[in-house]
C-alpha cells in the first residue's frame, strides 16, 4: 500500500511536470488575450479539484454522521483544507487574469461570487473545527459541512438571478467558444495533474490526521494511568 | 412539549426581558451609526433602506441567539433534556420559536424609527413587505439557533456564531434586501426574492430538524 502511494506521487509529480510544459511551452499564445491566457491551465484545474474536495468533505461528513467513524471525519477534515487551498488559488488567479482581460479585479458575477461564498462556508468549517472542544467537533463540523452544501446551489441561483437582472457591461467577451486542440490537449493533462495532487495532498492531510488523533489518545491514556497511580 | 418550552421563554423574556432590550438598543444604535455615515435623502435611502434594515436586523439577531442556549447551560438543564424522553426536535422547534418571535417584535418596533429616520415610504404594498419579512426572519432565526446549539459546544462561543452563520446566510440576505428594495422603489418584481426565501426556509428547515438531535447529542 505504501509503495503504491510512492508511486503514485512520482507518477503525480511526472503529470505535473509534463503538464506544466504543455501549458507554458506547448499550446500556442492565445489571439488576444496573449500570454496571461496561460493562467487558464491552472485556473480551472484548481477550481475543478476544489470542487472535488468539497464533494468529498460532504460524503465524509454524512458517512460521519451515520457510521461515526474517525476515519471519514478525518477525511472530512482534511478534505476541507486542501480544497479551501485550492480554492484560495483559483480566487487568486482570477483577478490576475480579470485585470488586463476584462479591466477590472473583480465583478460580483454568478461564478465568482459563488466562488468566494464557497471559500467563506469552508473557511468557518475550519474556523468552526479548530473552536470546538473536543470530541464533539466531529459532529457539530459534519452538520455545519452538509450545511454548507446545501447552501451552494442556492447561493448559485440567486447570484446568477441577481446578476441576470443588472447585467455587468465588463463581460464583454465569449467564452472559450471552440478551444485550440493544442490548448485542450495542455488543459486536459492539467485538470489530471491537478487533480492527482489534490489527491495526493487529501491523503497526506489525512494520515497526518489520524497520527494526530492517535497522539492525542495515547497521551491522554498515559494522562488517565498516570492519575490512577 | 414545544409548547412548554416557547411559553417558558417567553414568559422568562417577558420578565426579565434581556433579550428584547439589548437588541433593541443594538438596532437603534446600528440605524443612528448607519444615518451618520451615510448621510442619505429620502429617494437615496429608499434605494439603500433594504440593505440598512437587514443588515440592523441580523446584528441584532445575533444578540438573541447567542443567549438562546447559553441559559440552559446553568444546572446542566441541557443535560436534562438531553436524558428526557422529549423529542430533540420539539425543543428546538421551540428555541427556533421564540427567537423568531423575538425578533419579530423587534422589526415591529423599529420599523417607525425607519420610517422617521429614512423618511421611507414605499411604492409597493406592504403586505408584501410583511411576507419578506417573516420569511427572512424565519431564515435567519432558524439556521441562527441551529447554530447557537453548534457555537456553545467551542470555546469563544460569543464570537463564533457570527462567523459561522453569516457565510450560510449570504443568499438569504440577498434575497432579503432586494425583496426589500423592489417593494419599496416599485421598480421590479420581488417576487421571485420571495420564492427564494421560501425555498431557502425549507431546505434549512428540513437541515436543522434532520441534523438537531446529532448535535444535542454530541459528545
Amino acid at each position: 500500500m505504501k509503495t503504491l502511494f510512492i508511486a503514485f506521487i512520482v507518477l503525480t509529480i511526472a503529470l505535473l511536470a509534463y503538464s506544466t510544459y504543455q501549458g507554458l511551452f506547448v499550446a500556442p499564445t492565445e489571439q488576444t488575450m496573449g500570454e496571461v491566457q496561460r493562467i487558464f491551465y491552472y485556473h480551472v484545474p484548481s477550481a475543478w479539484t476544489a470542487g472535488v474536495c468539497f464533494f468529498v468533505n460532504f460524503l465524509a461528513s454524512v458517512v460521519y454522521l451515520w457510521k461515526r467513524n474517525p476515519a471519514s471525519d478525518a477525511l472530512a477534515a482534511a478534505s476541507a483544507e486542501v480544497g479551501v487551498a485550492f480554492c484560495t488559488i483559483v480566487l487568486i488567479t482570477g483577478p490576475i487574469w480579470a485585470r488586463p482581460v476584462w479591466g477590472i479585479w473583480w465583478t460580483w458575477d454568478a461564478r465568482l461570487t459563488t466562488t468566494l461564498v464557497l471559500w467563506l462556508i469552508y473557511v468557518s468549517y475550519l474556523v468552526l473545527r479548530r473552536f470546538a472542544a473536543g470530541g464533539q467537533t466531529q459532529v457539530l463540523a459534519a452538520a455545519l459541512a452538509i450545511f454548507g452544501f446545501v447552501d451552494v446551489p442556492i447561493v448559485y441561483m440567486s447570484i446568477r438571478w441577481f446578476r441576470t437582472q443588472h447585467p455587468s457591461p465588463v463581460m464583454g467577451g465569449g467564452e472559450n467558444s471552440g478551444l485550440d486542440p493544442a490548448m485542450l490537449h495542455a488543459f486536459f493533462w492539467n485538470l489530471l495533474a491537478f487533480t492527482c495532487v489534490g489527491i495526493v495532498l487529501m491523503v497526506l492531510r489525512y494520515r497526518l490526521q489520524m497520527l494526530e488523533e492517535k497522539v492525542e489518545a495515547t497521551h491522554a491514556a498515559a494522562a488517565l494511568q498516570g492519575g490512577a497511580r | 412539549m414545544t409548547r412548554a418550552t416557547l411559553l417558558k421563554d417567553l414568559r422568562m423574556e417577558w420578565r426579565s426581558k434581556d433579550a428584547i432590550n439589548s437588541m433593541l438598543f443594538f438596532a437603534l444604535l446600528v440605524v443612528v451609526i448607519f444615518s451618520f455615515a451615510f448621510n442619505p435623502t429620502a429617494e437615496e435611502s429608499r434605494r439603500i433602506a433594504g440593505g440598512l434594515i437587514w443588515v440592523a436586523f441580523l446584528f441584532a439577531a445575533v444578540v438573541a441567539l447567542n443567549q438562546t442556549w447559553a441559559r440552559e447551560l446553568r444546572n446542566q438543564v441541557l443535560d436534562a433534556y438531553r436524558v428526557s424522553p422529549a423529542p430533540p426536535n420539539a425543543l428546538f422547534l421551540a428555541k427556533a420559536l421564540g427567537n423568531f418571535l423575538f425578533v419579530v417584535v423587534l422589526e415591529a418596533l423599529m420599523a417607525p424609527l425607519f420610517v422617521v429616520f429614512y423618511e421611507l415610504r414605499s411604492v409597493g404594498p406592504l403586505w408584501q413587505l410583511i411576507v419578506v419579512a417573516l420569511l427572512g426572519t424565519w431564515a435567519l432565526v432558524v439556521n441562527g439557533t441551529f447554530f447557537a446549539a453548534l457555537s456553545i459546544r467551542t470555546r469563544s462561543r460569543e464570537i463564533m456564531l457570527p462567523l459561522i452563520l453569516f457565510p450560510i446566510s449570504i443568499p438569504a440576505l440577498l434575497a432579503m434586501v432586494d425583496a426589500t428594495t423592489s417593494i419599496l422603489t416599485g421598480e421590479a418584481s420581488p417576487d421571485f426574492w420571495i420564492k427564494m426565501l421560501a425555498v431557502y426556509d425549507v431546505a434549512f428547515t428540513a437541515v436543522c430538524l434532520l441534523l438537531f438531535e446529532s448535535v444535542l447529542n454530541a459528545e
